[in-house]
């Protein structure tokens, strides 16, 4: 084949599909986000037509012309559509923008005229598609530095890598004699392994070792990675006998080829002893952990009260789906220190519980991230790098793991199901008397972040109300089902689609407008937050945009000129949340910046980039000290050989934690320069994230619902996002965005099913649709003005939060248009027209 | 993704060529299907793509669709004036829950081999009277209506070693109006329910129903029916039996109501 213009003579494995063909030759460009022809990261030209290379047979591609991200045009030279993609920087983390490239360079002028249709084979997680559509058409967003440049739309420095196909993600390296592993998972939802045979699987050529819980340490770990590690109980080992959900490792098989290690998975044997298995937290006997308080009496505010609501809300088992699935190469270096490269948030965290599992010193331990093609929390857990270091320190070689899109679904990690109970009570003139929250949470098999997030889940959410009586409980069981972890809105995008619901019928019932009702009870900028207890005194409201961001939204919605086709039913709604800026018990990031002998000045953060922008920032943040151009920056980041510590790029902290440390490395930089010093320098930046102040999001939606068949289309969609001064405008309008598609997400389509075995039933995305650009409206974006006293530059947090109040604010626009209240999500068309039926018992009670 | 499984593929040029069929062997045309999932019991791949079979034939019997002609192929066809019923191909191929670059490679015989319920290939070529040309293993042909060719969800009548060759579409089929209606739970998703018309000139009518149901499910009436008519057809067909189709892209009783207003929809506006 003809291979961007160079004549490969290789000759592909029978089976093999063009995708990791073409991989094999180096065009790591070309990537994996589903391996079956659903997302289109790996989307190539054969003879000039586009194509899934993933589903491409390999063999069918000899003789003919391959163009690949790589041959599509150079930084020197890029191609127009590359120099788009950066003119609007139409991407986030950039591990679905080749395909994204490759797919749009291909439009004419019809498929351009229609493009959601042309872009429905090309997913992105992060941003929403706002920006990408942008791209396409030609607009440009990137502002250039002017030696001021702390809250300008900088460009993200990894911009001319992602658009060339050239920035380096996890897997994107080639490595010498590398071996690979294939897991074998539990069938069984609880089980004790009683034997497990590998006599046929070790006589397979090329098949190096096969481990089993006899191989693993007996030692116990939390996936969960936080900075203390009593957060999370250890339940955790690298290889059990006893299987707590199906899906979880029995054995891996390390083998030469992907191909061998895949036999001889299946050629094990294993003897099970089927145990019985709780699927539902009612039934749960193992409670991990609950909490329970508030002020006031509830019984008495809701007896005070002139109306009350009381109803049962649940949310659903939902996925991250990053398109980068969890991945990890380990190796042992020439001192023979233990590397491990990893799709992670916590590189320094993960180094620390590697370390601590296999008794190693910290020092013999390093673990990096290359880019991390998206997290939303999938990645603040351990999930693949403790096997692979097993197999490393077993077989002496580099060893490679990559999930399958399958396993991403099955095996991971989810958001926690919730099934929520809230009464509230206010009199006549609109007033809260009564708050009362009763969260059961089912974090799975495993109690990675449980508490955490149970925790997370009942404050802010109840806190972000004044009112004299508040009764808030909470409780977490385990299951035998795919555990929870760390979800985009830690636990508030459950709580608050409760409670926010619940206020907009409390309204209801009081005949308020729900922005009069929010206003007259929302807490201001001196009241005390409240939830099951006091915030923590670390925590203070830095800033106040919340009232800016109420009218907003109301200003918005009111100015829209959009109305439901004739016949259709119209609505509006909206939610409030509120979002601590960084998490509890400390946060740390170090930063060394030095100036180098060239002039420039090298910056190393600690901390991962996934499409949070926090790389830019960072620059902008030293340069803006510096007064000097970010691109005379240069930027480390992400390895635990850099810098001292860093808690990791969790709980929205890279722009007020590590920005933090990079403020004080480049203040102590400029003081040193300012007093003449010459030659290298080199200075340090340390922040504990102690000062913690709060951040606020008010969305809204105009919809549209067909009567008969329950067709749902958002005619208008807002967001106000307080982030106090706004670092950089074009990144941050990018998380609003990609924050608010991913929630609709999690409101409208998506569910992770369980079947009675305990079995996720359907782990594809063309099962499991996440939204495409067809199915996510442009949201018009509003910042408060606001400056914080706690953050770099009066800045706040803004990556999950804006995820909270999406599926309360459409459930409550549902609501408006239909009459239906909806307790559950996902509120999908098929729901709608039932709940409609008069004759039928629908999800909605009144 | 690779199929790591597979020993062999094979690449014949004519029939002749045509391995001897074995349990373990997998039939490969555009292969978008077959690469998307992993295929443990497969072991050997018979690639058709070598027949270099023309994608599309017109002569006086109608339209010979191969069945390597891929869905790009397809929506470029410019069919004749008075082919009133082409007008049912693009749509057809839109509703493919694939993106155009899955069009460059997906095959009209794969999707209907593949015998989805939401299959768009099933639904354009069992509205208009479609006949599969079969290879059976023996070196003999069989034809059968491609409406019997799908008989559920991921099943067909095809016998273990038969090949799709092609499917015609009668000119009679072609000349006929037609009326077309689709409903996804998201935007551009896949097909809970997608409904096929045709009339002919004598005023014949008749209603295939896919998506909604297992299998397509053909209606045929000598006159157009009146509301009642049709409507009681389809309950006694579908809705008595339990057929209409339950899984995660649409529960059953809503497929039901909008594979019903559909049905009265295309009614009205045939007879209109």
């Amino acid at each position: 084949m003809n291979l961007n213009g160079q004549l490969i003579a290789a000759q592909p494995a029978p089976g093999q599909c063009l995708r990791t063909f073409l991989r094999e030759q180096g065009c790591f460009g070309v990537k994996k986000g589903c391996d079956a022809g659903d997302c289109g990261a790996c989307t190539v030209w054969v003879d000039g037509e586009p194509v899934h290379s993933c589903l491409t047979p390999a063999h069918r591609a000899a003789g003919r012309d391959i163009t690949t991200i790589e041959g599509l045009g150079t930084d020197a030279v890029p191609h127009s559509m590359q120099s788009k993609f950066l003119a609007a920087q139409g991407f986030q983390c950039g591990f679905c923008t080749a395909g994204m490239i490759m797919t749009a360079a291909s439009l004419n002028q019809a498929q351009l005229a229609e493009l959601p249709r042309a872009l429905k084979g090309n997913l992105c997680r992060c941003t929403g598609y706002r920006a990408i559509t942008d791209a396409i058409a030609g607009l440009t967003h990137v502002e250039a530095p002017n030696g001021h440049d702390f809250g300008r739309s900088i460009a993200a420095p990894a911009g001319p890598n992602i658009v060339t196909g050239t920035s380096s993600f996890t897997l994107d390296v080639a490595m010498q004699g590398l071996l690979h592993m294939k897991l074998l998972r539990s069938p069984h939802a609880h089980a004790r392994v009683l034997s497990i045979d590998t006599s046929a699987a070790l006589a397979i050529p090329g098949i190096r070792a096969v481990l089993t819980h006899h191989d693993a340490p007996t030692k116990r770990f939390s996936t969960a990675r936080h900075e203390i590690v009593t957060d999370d109980p250890a339940d955790t080992r690298v290889l059990d006998d006893v299987m707590r959900f199906a899906g979880q490792r029995v054995a891996a098989v390390i083998a030469e080829t992907e191909r061998a290690a895949e036999q001889g998975v299946q050629a094990l044997r294993v003897e099970y002893e089927i145990l019985s298995a709780i699927l539902d937290p009612e039934g749960s006997p193992h409670t991990l952990a609950k909490l329970e308080g508030g002020i006031g009496n509830l019984a008495q505010g809701l007896a005070e009260a002139d109306a009350t609501y009381e109803a049962e809300f649940t949310t659903q088992r939902t996925q991250h789906v990053a398109l980068e699935t969890h991945a990890a190469i380990g190796w042992l270096d020439e001192a023979g220190r233990l590397c491990l490269r990893s799709s992670t948030q916590t590189p320094f965290l993960t180094r620390r519980a590697l370390a601590d599992l296999f008794d190693l010193p910290p020092e013999m331990v390093q673990v990096e991230a290359g880019r991390v093609g998206g997290g939303f929390g999938g990645k603040q857990e351990m999930l693949v790098e403790d096997i692979v270091a097993l197999a490393v320190r077993r077989c002496g070689a580099p060893v490679q793991l990559e999930l399958t899109r399958e396993e991403q679904f099955a095996t991971t990690t989810t958001r926690h199901p919730m099934r929520m109970r809230v009464k509230l009570g206010a009199t006549k003139d609109g007033t809260l008397t009564a708050i009362g929250l009763d969260v059961l949470s089912n974090t799975g098999a495993y109690g990675n972040h449980a508490e955490a997030v149970l925790f997370h889940a009942c404050s802010e959410s109840v806190a972000i109300y004044r009112c004299p009586n508040k009764q808030v409980s909470g409780r977490v069981f385990t299951t035998n089902i795919v555990p929870a972890g760390a979800f985009r809105g830690y636990g508030l995008s459950q709580t608050c689609f409760a409670i926010e619901s619940a206020m907009d019928e409390l309204a209801r019932k009081l005949g308020s407008d729900p922005f009069e009702f929010r206003r007259r009870n929302m807490i201001g900028p001196t009241d005390p937050m409240i939830s099951f207890e006091p915030a923590p005194p670390d925590v203070q409201i830095g800033s106040y945009g919340l009232d800016q961001c109420v009218n907003a939204v109301e200003q918005s919605l009111a100015a829209c000129a959009t109305n439901a086709p004739k016949g259709w039913f119209q609505g509006q709604g909206m939610a409030i949340s509120m979002t601590d800026t960084v998490p509890p018990n400390g946060h740390h990031s170090c930063v060394t910046l030095s100036r180098a002998e060239d002039g420039l000045f090298d910056l190393a953060v600690g901390t991962s980039e996934f499409g949070n922008g926090t790389s830019t920032v960072h620059t902008q943040i030293a340069a803006s000290v510096l007064g000097i151009s970010p691109a005379n920056i240069r930027l480390r980041q992400s390895n635990t050989d850099l810098v001292e510590h860093d808690t990791g790029a969790y709980g929205s902290t890279g722009t007020v934690v590590a920005g933090t440390a990079t403020l004080r490395a480049a203040e102590a930089m400029h003081a040193r320069i300012d007093a003449g010093e010459t030659g290298p320098i080199a200075t340090h930046g340390v922040y504990d994230g102690s000062r913690r102040s709060v951040s606020f999001n008010v969305q809204g939606f105009r919809v549209a619902v067909h009567p008969s068949t329950g067709e749902l289309r958002i005619l208008h969609s807002v967001h106000a996002a307080d982030a106090g001064r706004v670092a950089n405008p074009m990144q941050c309008r990018g998380q609003v965005e990609g924050g608010v598609a991913q929630a609709l997400g999690s409101a409208l389509y998506e569910e992770l099913r369980i079947n009675a075995e305990g079995k996720v039933t359907n782990p594809t995305l063309r099962t499991y649709h996440i939204p495409t650009c067809a199915d996510t409206p442009r949201t018009e974006v509003f910042f408060a003005d606001t400056h914080d006293s706690t953050g770099p530059f009066g800045a706040k947090s803004m990556s999950e939060a804006p995820f909270n109040p999406v599926a309360p604010a459409i459930a409550n626009a549902i609501r408006d248009a239909t009459g239906h209240r909806f307790l559950a999500t996902p509120i999908t068309v098929d729901r709608i027209w039932r709940a409609m039926q008069p004759n039928l018992k629908g999800s909605h009670t009144s | 993704m690779n199929l790591n499984g597979i020993e062999h593929v094979a690449l014949p040029r004519n029939r002749a060529e045509l391995p001897e069929w074995s349990p373990g062997t997998a039939i490969l045309a555009g292969g978008t299907w077959i690469f998307s999932e992993p295929q443990p019991s497969v072991t050997h791949l018979i690639d058709l793509t070598g027949f270099n079979w023309p994608p599309i034939t017109v002569d006086n019997q109608g339209l010979h669709i191969a069945a390597t002609c891929t869905i790009a192929t397809l929506n470029r066809f410019a069919a004749p004036a008075d082919w009133l019923a082409a007008d049912l191909i693009q749509p057809s191929c839109e509703a493919l829950l694939g993106s155009f670059k899955i069009w460059n490679a997906a095959t009209v015989g794969g999707n209907i081999c593949l015998a989805l319920p939401a299959g768009p290939m099933t639904a354009l070529c069992s509205a208009l009277n479609g006949v599969g040309t079969i290879w059976q293993p023996n070196g003999t042909t069989r034809e059968l209506p491609i409406i019997e060719l799908v008989t559920g969800d991921h099943q067909t009548s095809l016998h273990p070693g038969e090949i799709l060759r092609s499917i015609l579409l009668p000119t009679a089929a072609l000349h006929q109006r037609t009326a077309w209606r689709r409903m996804s739970l998201t935007p551009l998703g896949r097909s809970a329910a997608l409904l096929i018309g045709t009339q002919d000139a004598k005023g014949s009518f008749t209603l295939t129903i896919t998506a909604a149901t297992p299998r397509p499910i053909r209606f045929e009436f000598p006159e157009p029916p009146a509301a009642e008519t049709l409507a009681n057809a389809i309950e006694a067909e579908i809705t008595t039996t339990g057929l209409w189709f339950n899984d995660i892209h649409g529960a059953p009783d809503w497929r039901r109501h909008i594979a019903l207003n559909f049905a009265e929809e295309i009614r009205q506006e045939l007879t209109a």
